[in-house]
Formats: structure tokens, C-alpha cells, sequence
């Protein structure tokens, strides 16, 4: 893949990557790159191959073509040399069953020369509920957390993270998006894949998204949500009714209403009872759909006006259909 | 770029010497056998009801060759013990920690892929100093009396049978589902238990078991027991066959093993 020249100090630099099972390509010439300090989410549907890139990145798996360089070293060869500056969080876990949360803490923690305090991880995470708790009884959110204790206990200077947030309850989310941000702080490049939208914004200063094995759009966030999709103008409006509504009048009656003139207005039912008009929403044309839907006899529970979300982005580059 | 360009702050990270590593390793993995009920069980509890059983009754009738029922039957309850902790319980806890990504997650940390098996080989040590303690002192209380100078012989023995089960022990965890080394495991222990001359010597078989028996690691490692705690020496044929057995299964540990 022709390269561009790598970001100064780049902290994860991958060019060109192909990894192929079988004869399928998982990954199929991905490029990325993560800065020092900064979040880089991997976004992309199941089966994408986010999760083979970052194995790849962290040693566990051998590229068949391309590079992969983090901290300038490769993960296969110069791995005794990197092993102590990353830490892993595995999307499966990989958390040791018939021992006690803290005991897997503080095991791994021995591995390193100058740990973290595990007392104080085990505090800011919210682990001391469950910290003498057998791994195998805990909640899939809690060994999360746990996974998560475990990839920064040695002050890593990279840390990949393997969809942090699965399985965990909103609490939760928020202690581990905080830790997030405090590592950015301290000048860590975090990797993170990811398939929720709402993390990817969240966190997220760089997104690659990425679909059948390579990056499909990179940027920020509201680089993305700018570059692709909505014209200026354009806003998208959201709302919650009866499912099933006949929405064949409502453009119409939509451009008949506002200022634009012509049939601008998109209509859609993307789920049940829930709905996304897109055109140039004005005052005048959020009267006329509510007129509309009481003309139906149809109660909206929630309305909102507003922007693309990142959700949008993603639905337009990968497809709407399910796999 | 959005972002703010980050502080410098120094990481002091780094890995933690070797041996400590190696040691820290060890002793998990002897926690985590030592605290699992059926494992303790394979490994403490079965040897020492057999011992108990082929000692203080006369269900099986042994033809100890004029030794001591005790000093006759604790050398073969000794090697089934080496067996049951590096082959059983280590390809079973092995098989499940690959299918549950530890082995994964511990390579990626400063520990390693080497140490990682460092760490397993000497935590299965561990459990089997715990083993040999437990079985040598109800053997003593019920009169056992084995030649002294054959103990460093059948500490060697027992070393070099731990390297040729624990090879197969991975070759198996590295190759089969963690579900199918559950039952293969288990399957091989009883096997080899009742025909493979570990403990009832190999010569003593029916028919052609008796010259099979000799080239299994079993058979070998029971040989070795025996031929040391009785005083006879240990036959060198055992020696090399117990050695042919560890090149084998650790090459193929070693080719073969899939860690994800």
C-alpha cells in the first residue's frame, strides 16, 4: 500500500497489513498509525478484522504482508524489549479462572519492576467490591475491569484495548472512559477497537474505520462527520412514533411547508418506530411534521433535531445490511 | 489533529528480573492446582487411596518378588503420582487456560511464552514435592523402608519422567479442544494405569502388553521407581526410552502447539 510518511513519533505505525486465514484475507493492506497522548479507536462492524490487526500489534499473531512497528520495534522479533512498555486487554479476557480477582491483579503486576499501586487500581476502578471474588464468578462487566487493571498495572506507554466496553453496565463504562482519558494525559497511546458508536465519539481524538480488512475513512470525529454524507444545510431530525407510519406524503408535505423548494427531504424507518427525516429543517418544518403525524393520530415520544451522528457515518461507509 | 500534544511524562516501566517472573509463574500455578478440588483429587487423593488399598488389603494379589507389600506397591503409587500431575492435571488446566485466552494474555505481558513454561514446569514440580511428601509419609507410617541410596536415583527418574509427561501434556493441551483434552487425559490415565506397567511391572502384563509396556513413558518412569527404591538400580533402557519419549513430544510440542 503506498504510505504515507509516518506521523513524527508515531507510537503504533502499521503499513500495508494483510493477515489471511486460510486463503480468506482478515485484513487486507490495512494502514494505521497512533500518536503518543492520544485515543485511536479501530471502528468497524463484526468480522472487519479490528481484532486481527491488534493481535498482530501486539505479537500475538505474525503478519503475512505489510509492517507492523510499536514504539519503532516489532512485536515478533524485538518482543522481550516491548513486552514491558505495552499493555493488553484480550477482547476474551484471558483472566485466569480459579483465582481471586486481586490475586490475578497482583500476579500480573509482579511481572513488572514498578507497577501501579494495585490498591489504588483496584479502588479507582471499583474493583474492591469483587476483589476477593473468584474470577470465574464474576460478572462480564467485572472481569472487564479486571482485564482492564491488568493491561495498565505496569505504566504501559501503549495499551490496546480489545472492545473495553462489552458486557459492561454504564458505571462502569464511565470508570473505564475516565482511566481512558487520564492515561491520554499522562501521554499514552491507547488503541482501542470498538463497534459502538457512542465510545468512538466519546474517546476517540482518531478513528479509522474499517471494513473487509482495510481503513475505509480516517479522521476525526467531526472530521468524519463532516466529509461524508449531509450536504450544508442539512439537518437530520429523529424521532419515536407508532411503528409503521405510511411516510409516502410526509416528504411532500414537508417541502411544502419549509423554505426549500423540491423534493430535498429524505425519509426513513431504520428500526421499528423509529424515524430520521433529513433536509433542511427549519422551524416551519418541524411544525409541518408534527401537523403531519397528528393528522395520523400518531404520538411522538421523543423528538430531536440535530446533527449526523457518527452512527450515520459508519451506516453510509459499511451498509445497512446485516451480517 | 485535534488534540493537545502530549505531556512527557517518563514511564518508568520495565520488566521485573527473570527469575522473579519465572518464580512469581510457579507459584500461581501450583495455587491454582493445588486449590482446585479435582485436581487435588487426581493428583493427592487417588494416589493415596491406591497405595492404601493395594497395601492394607489383599483384593489384587501381588507377587512382590519377596520385598514388602509396602515397598513393593510405593514406588508404582510415586511414578502414577509424577504421571497424574505432569501429564493429567497439566494438560487439562493447560487445555483450558488456551481456550480462555490466558496463555494469550500472560505471553503479552513481560513473562512471556518462555517463561510461561518455566513457570508451568516448575509449578508442576512444586505439586509434585507436595505429592511426594504426602505419599512417602503415609507409606513410612504403614512400614515402608526403601533403599536409601536409590532416593537420589529415583529423584532423577522422577525429573526425567515429569519432561516426558509434561511434553505430552502440551503437545495434547496445544493441539485438541480443551473439552476433548478433558477426556483424552483422563482416558490415557486410566489406560496406563491398569496396562501400561506403571503400577504393576511391565513384565507381569498379559501376553504382548509385556513388551509394550517397557517402551511407554509408564512403563519406563514405573521400571525406573521401582529398579531404584528396591535397591536393583535403575535399567538404563528406561532411561533412554524416557528420553526418546521427551525429544518426541516436546518436538512436537514445540511444531505443533496452537496458542490461540
Amino acid at each position: 500500500m503506498p504510505s504515507s510518511p509516518a506521523l513524527p513519533g508515531a507510537a503504533v505505525v502499521v503499513r500495508g497489513l494483510v493477515k489471511r486465514y486460510g486463503d480468506r484475507a482478515v485484513v487486507d493492506g490495512l494502514s494505521l498509525e497512533a500518536a503518543p497522548g492520544q485515543v485511536t479507536a479501530v471502528l468497524g462492524p463484526n468480522g472487519a478484522g479490528k481484532t486481527t490487526t491488534i493481535e498482530c500489534c501486539e505479537g500475538l499473531r505474525a503478519p503475512d504482508e505489510g509492517t507492523v512497528h510499536v514504539l519503532g520495534l516489532d512485536p515478533r522479533t524485538d518482543a522481550a524489549a516491548l513486552r514491558p512498555r505495552v499493555g493488553v486487554m484480550l477482547q476474551d479476557g484471558g483472566l485466569p479462572t480459579g483465582v481471586r480477582a486481586v490475586e490475578m491483579l497482583r500476579h500480573v503486576a509482579a511481572m513488572y519492576a514498578r507497577p501501579r499501586d494495585v490498591a489504588e487500581l483496584v479502588e479507582r476502578l471499583g474493583l474492591a467490591s469483587f476483589a476477593r471474588t473468584t474470577v470465574r464468578r464474576l460478572s462480564g462487566g467485572q472481569r472487564q475491569r479486571l482485564a482492564l487493571a491488568a493491561a495498565v498495572v505496569g505504566r504501559p506507554e501503549v495499551v490496546f484495548l480489545d472492545e473495553p466496553s462489552a458486557g459492561m453496565d454504564p458505571q462502569s463504562r464511565l470508570a473505564v472512559w475516565e482511566l481512558v482519558h487520564e492515561l491520554r494525559a499522562d501521554g499514552v497511546a491507547i488503541v482501542l477497537t470498538t463497534h459502538l458508536m457512542d465510545e468512538a465519539e466519546q474517546l476517540a481524538d482518531v478513528v479509522h474505520v474499517v471494513d473487509h480488512g482495510s481503513v475505509i475513512a480516517s479522521g476525526t470525529v467531526p472530521d468524519l462527520l463532516a466529509s461524508s454524507g449531509t450536504p450544508d444545510g442539512e439537518t437530520s431530525v429523529r424521532f419515536e412514533a407508532p411503528a409503521g407510519l405510511p411516510l409516502d406524503g410526509l416528504s411532500s408535505a414537508l417541502g411544502a411547508a419549509g423554505a426549500g423548494t423540491g423534493p430535498r427531504w429524505t425519509v426513513a424507518e431504520p428500526r421499528p418506530g423509529s424515524y430520521v427525516v433529513t433536509g433542511p429543517a427549519d422551524p416551519a418544518a418541524v411544525a409541518a411534521l408534527t401537523a403531519w403525524l397528528a393528522d395520523r393520530d400518531a404520538l411522538v415520544s421523543s423528538l430531536t433535531v440535530g446533527r449526523r451522528t457518527l452512527e450515520d457515518v459508519f451506516l453510509d461507509l459499511t451498509g445497512r445490511h446485516l451480517r | 489533529m485535534t488534540s493537545t500534544p502530549a505531556p512527557t511524562t517518563p514511564h518508568p516501566s520495565g520488566a521485573a528480573p527473570a527469575w522473579r517472573r519465572v518464580a512469581a509463574q510457579a507459584a500461581f500455578e501450583t495455587r491454582m492446582i493445588l486449590r482446585n478440588g479435582e485436581q487435588l483429587l487426581v493428583t493427592v487423593a487417588l494416589p493415596v487411596i491406591l497405595l492404601v488399598g493395594l497395601v492394607q488389603t489383599h483384593v489384587v494379589s501381588l507377587d512382590t518378588e519377596g520385598a514388602t507389600r509396602v515397598d513393593f506397591v510405593t514406588p508404582g503409587v510415586l511414578a502414577l503420582a509424577v504421571m497424574s500431575t505432569a501429564f493429567t492435571s497439566q494438560a487439562i488446566a493447560t487445555a483450558f487456560d488456551r481456550r480462555n485466552g490466558v496463555l494469550r494474555l500472560l505471553a503479552t505481558t513481560p513473562l512471556g511464552r518462555g517463561g510461561l513454561l518455566a513457570g508451568k514446569v516448575l509449578g508442576v514440580l512444586a505439586v509434585e514435592v507436595v505429592q511426594i511428601v504426602v505419599i512417602a509419609g503415609v507409606a513410612l507410617a504403614m512400614g515402608w523402608r526403601p533403599d536409601v541410596a536409590g532416593v537420589p536415583a529415583a529423584l532423577g527418574a522422577a525429573l526425567l519422567g515429569t519432561a516426558a509427561f509434561t511434553s505430552l501434556a502440551l503437545l495434547l493441551a496445544g493441539v485438541l479442544r480443551a473439552e476433548g483434552v478433558l477426556a483424552v487425559a483422563n482416558l490415557v490415565l486410566v489406560l496406563l494405569v491398569v496396562g501400561g506397567g506403571i503400577l504393576v511391572p511391565a513384565g507381569r502384563l498379559a501376553g504382548p502388553l509385556a513388551h509394550l509396556a517397557v517402551l511407554l513413558p509408564s512403563g519406563a518412569l514405573g521400571e525406573a521407581m521401582r529398579g531404584a527404591l528396591l535397591g536393583h538400580g535403575v535399567p538404563a533402557f528406561s532411561v533412554v526410552v524416557l528420553l526418546g519419549w521427551t525429544a518426541a513430544f516436546g518436538w512436537g510440542a514445540a511444531r505443533l502447539f496452537r496458542w490461540h
